[in-house]
């Protein structure tokens, strides 16, 4: 146990954290939105992540990028690195919604149904994969030349970690006035408090569900090309790790909630690196999981509760 | 629920749980992982048809450290090549892909008793073989590792297992010598991945550095955010760092260290000497990096004779890592066979008292399997890849 270290490399950790906590965020946001409206945990949603760092890597391989760039080749890399991850995630989210989920909720099939399709959804797409692309590990070409920004403390920020923090809050904050300022957003509010009434009230389930899984995908997308961006490297299941612990995220900041997902997020990201530091890496994981437990029991809704269906005035 | 779907349900319910249950238990590996029926006390004797004899190799031959089992795999397999083409009896040899992976290695050693397996080159890893050699010793099967180097392997009292390459005994001190004399570092950080091989010689390293060991730390291999480990070393201003584990990890760990800004110099051990450290870290980062290995350069060796030329045709590239040990792993085994024995017993009494001029080293096996301790070698990665310097023990002018 070295608490010393807690507080000697506090800046450093709570950097890093908070970088690894901005893509749990964004993966945690799928989750959260199709169990708020649907009810359903998405376990196929770790391997939409995955198909988004492969759109990412195959549309670097495509441009032929093989090194750093620079001035405005870097940012058009990034933004069509970016729109190719969520375009494919985002893709790929829709079309499992239905082939795995819609003829369940067709015939009235009950959630274990729904929820035993996603495990196996996921097994699939992992399988799949790996006999395609091979279960070695893939590396990104290095696209931006990492340099430290400033330091806050002892804690580096360097530039990769600034654009994995700030795109993961850019993109939550659009998403929010999405989901509460547009139409569409209402209807998905609407779906995740009563679905039969929204009905009534004229939404179109159909659409909505639709929405809420190209939603959820787009921002695994964008956390894909941000993986792909801080860890250069991606794998037939390098949707699996982050995938629980997003899953965890969305848990413990609430699930069915927006900003809870972000709170999560980021308290399980900094958690992580904090535990690691004072116990050692090998305990990180049992660290934020045992945290996860405690927070369960005493707020078992999670920490900002289930928000997405409670009526806001 | 009316009664026909609430039994519905249930049935969906149960079967949904057992899909869950198995996926878990054999999780998404490639087909050759299946369960051996026979038990495993069934002597191995020459399967196949008649005059052939069945050997395995058994090792990572895909996942993130296969480059390892490549080369020793492509290794024996031109010695089988070799050992066929003279003609008499005829040997199959048979791949058993662990992925490197100690939870797989048990289901794979079943399948190789139930294919009538004779002996087998490997296993590749210390882990997997603490799995699976359990096994192959209750089933008589012969196995010589190429490059299995945990020192606690020699001391379960097998009778079946052999290794041809000095243990971490011997590596784990040349490594820490190299960095307290060699490179004269004051303030150390040991590294490893707790894995069985990784952790047995990374506490070596730390015992025999002692004091200078300034920072310590386990890293999870399946995690890709290694993030606290390199604040760790940094903030402790350490003046080297020693790696216990295999080459993609390390490759990893030491981008992010590099990138941090630590440059400190790198050292790591023979499951990291490879290649594709370079490629993952990249090769900027990789640059003046270190391992060791109780191995030394084929290419360079004097005593190989035509082995680096016959791999090159017979696999297509260059020899790499272990390839030659495994290419002795497997000559010793067929020198039995060609002798005449043809069942795991036979060949297991034959290697207790060979004594084989292998093209890596002399190929004698002392009472527990293990081969008397060769010299450790170290290696440098130099414009791109990784060069042997020379022994440890002569580079410190000990």
């Amino acid at each position: 146990m070295h608490f010393h270290n807690l507080v000697d490399q506090f800046w450093p950790s709570t950097v890093d954290g908070l970088t690894v906590g901005a893509i749990y965020a964004l993966i945690a946001l799928g989750y959260t939105l199709v169990y708020g409206v649907l009810k359903l945990i998405n376990f196929a949603h770790s391997e939409i992540f995955m198909i988004g760092t492969f759109a990412s890597l195959f549309l670097l391989h495509g441009l032929d990028i093989k090194g750093p760039q620079a001035g405005a080749t870097l940012v058009g890399v990034l933004l069509l690195s970016l729109l190719a991850a969520m375009g494919a995630s985002g893709i790929a989210a829709v079309l499992l919604e239905r082939i795995a989920y819609r003829p369940l909720r067709r015939r009235g099939a009950s959630r274990l149904a729904a929820l035993i399709s996603a495990i196996g959804a996921s097994l699939f797409l992992q399988e799949f994969f790996a006999l395609r692309y091979g279960r070695d590990l893939l590396p990104f070409p290095r696209v931006l030349k990492k340099s430290t920004l400033f330091t806050i403390g002892g804690g580096q920020v360097r530039n990769d970690k600034m654009v994995v923090f700030l795109a993961a809050i850019i993109m939550m904050v659009v998403l929010d006035r999405f989901v509460n300022g547009t139409r569409l957003g209402r209807g998905i509010r609407a779906t995740a408090q009563d679905p039969e009434t929204a009905v009534l009230m004229g939404v179109n389930i159909d659409r909505v569900v639709v929405a809420t899984f190209a939603l959820g995908g787009m921002m695994a997308g964008v956390a894909a090309m941000l993986y792909g961006l801080r860890f250069e490297n991606t794998q037939y299941i390098a949707g699996f790790l982050p995938g629980i612990k997003a899953f965890t995220a969305a848990v413990l900041g609430g699930i069915g909630n927006i900003r809870g997902a972000l709170l999560g997020g980021l308290v399980l990201g900094l958690l992580e690196t904090y535990g690691a530091s004072v116990l050692g890496s090998q305990w990180k994981d049992v660290f934020a999981f045992a945290i996860l437990v405690v927070v369960l029991m005493f707020r078992p809704t999670g920490l900002l509760g289930e928000a997405l269906s409670r009526a806001r005035a | 629920m009316r009664g026909p779907l609430r039994h519905t349900t249930k049935a969906v319910a149960i079967l949904g749980v057992a899909a869950i249950l198995l996926a878990a238990c054999s999780s998404s590996k490639k087909s050759n992982v299946s369960t051996g029926g026979s038990s495993a006390t069934s002597a191995a004797s020459g399967g196949g048809s008649k005059g052939t004899v069945k050997i395995g190799f058994f090792g990572a031959l895909t996942g993130p450290n296969a480059q390892l089992g490549i080369n020793e795999y492509n290794g024996t397999k031109l010695a089988v090549d070799q050992f066929n083409k003279k003609g008499g009896t005829q040997v199959d040899l048979v791949k058993y892909d662990s992925q490197g992976d100690p939870a797989q290695a048990p289901q794979l050693a079943q399948k190789a008793i139930s294919d009538k397996v004779v002996a087998i080159v490997g296993p590749a890893f210390s882990g997997e073989s603490k799995a699976a050699d359990p096994i192959f010793e209750q089933a008589h099967i012969v196995n010589v590792t190429a490059s299995a180097t945990n020192p606690g392997l020699a001391t379960n009292g097998w009778k079946y297992w052999h290794r041809v390459v000095g243990n971490d005994n011997a590596q784990g001190p040349s490594a820490a010598d190299f960095i307290s004399k060699k490179l004269a570092a004051k303030k150390v950080a040991v590294i490893d991945d707790n894995q069985e091989y990784s952790l047995g010689i990374a506490n070596i390293v730390r015992q025999t550095l002692g004091s200078l060991v300034a920072f310590s730390d386990h890293i999870d291999p399946k995690a890709q955010d290694y993030s606290a480990t390199v604040n760790g070393a940094k903030a402790a201003n350490v003046d080297a760092i020693f790696y216990g584990g295999y080459y993609a990890e390390g490759g990893r760990l030491l981008k992010q260290l590099r990138d941090a800004g630590v440059t400190a110099p790198f050292v790591s051990d023979d499951g990291a000497e490879d290649n594709k450290l370079v490629s993952t870290a990249g090769a900027a980062n990789a640059e003046g990096a270190y391992a060791t290995c109780p191995c030394g350069d084929v290419t360079q060796s004097t005593t190989a004779g035509t082995f680096v030329q016959d791999y090159k045709a017979d696999a297509g590239t260059d020899p790499a890592i272990y390839s030659a040990e495994a290419y002795d792993a497997a000559s010793v085994i067929l020198q039995a066979i060609g002798a005449g024995k043809t069942t795991g017993p036979d060949i297991n009494t034959y290697l207790a008292t060979i004594d084989f001029k292998g093209i890596t080293k002399e190929i004698k096996f002392g009472d527990n399997g293990d081969i008397a301790a060769s010299g450790i070698y170290i290696y440098k990665v130099t414009s791109g890849s990784f060069q042997v310097q020379g022994l440890v023990s002569q580079l410190i002018g000990s």
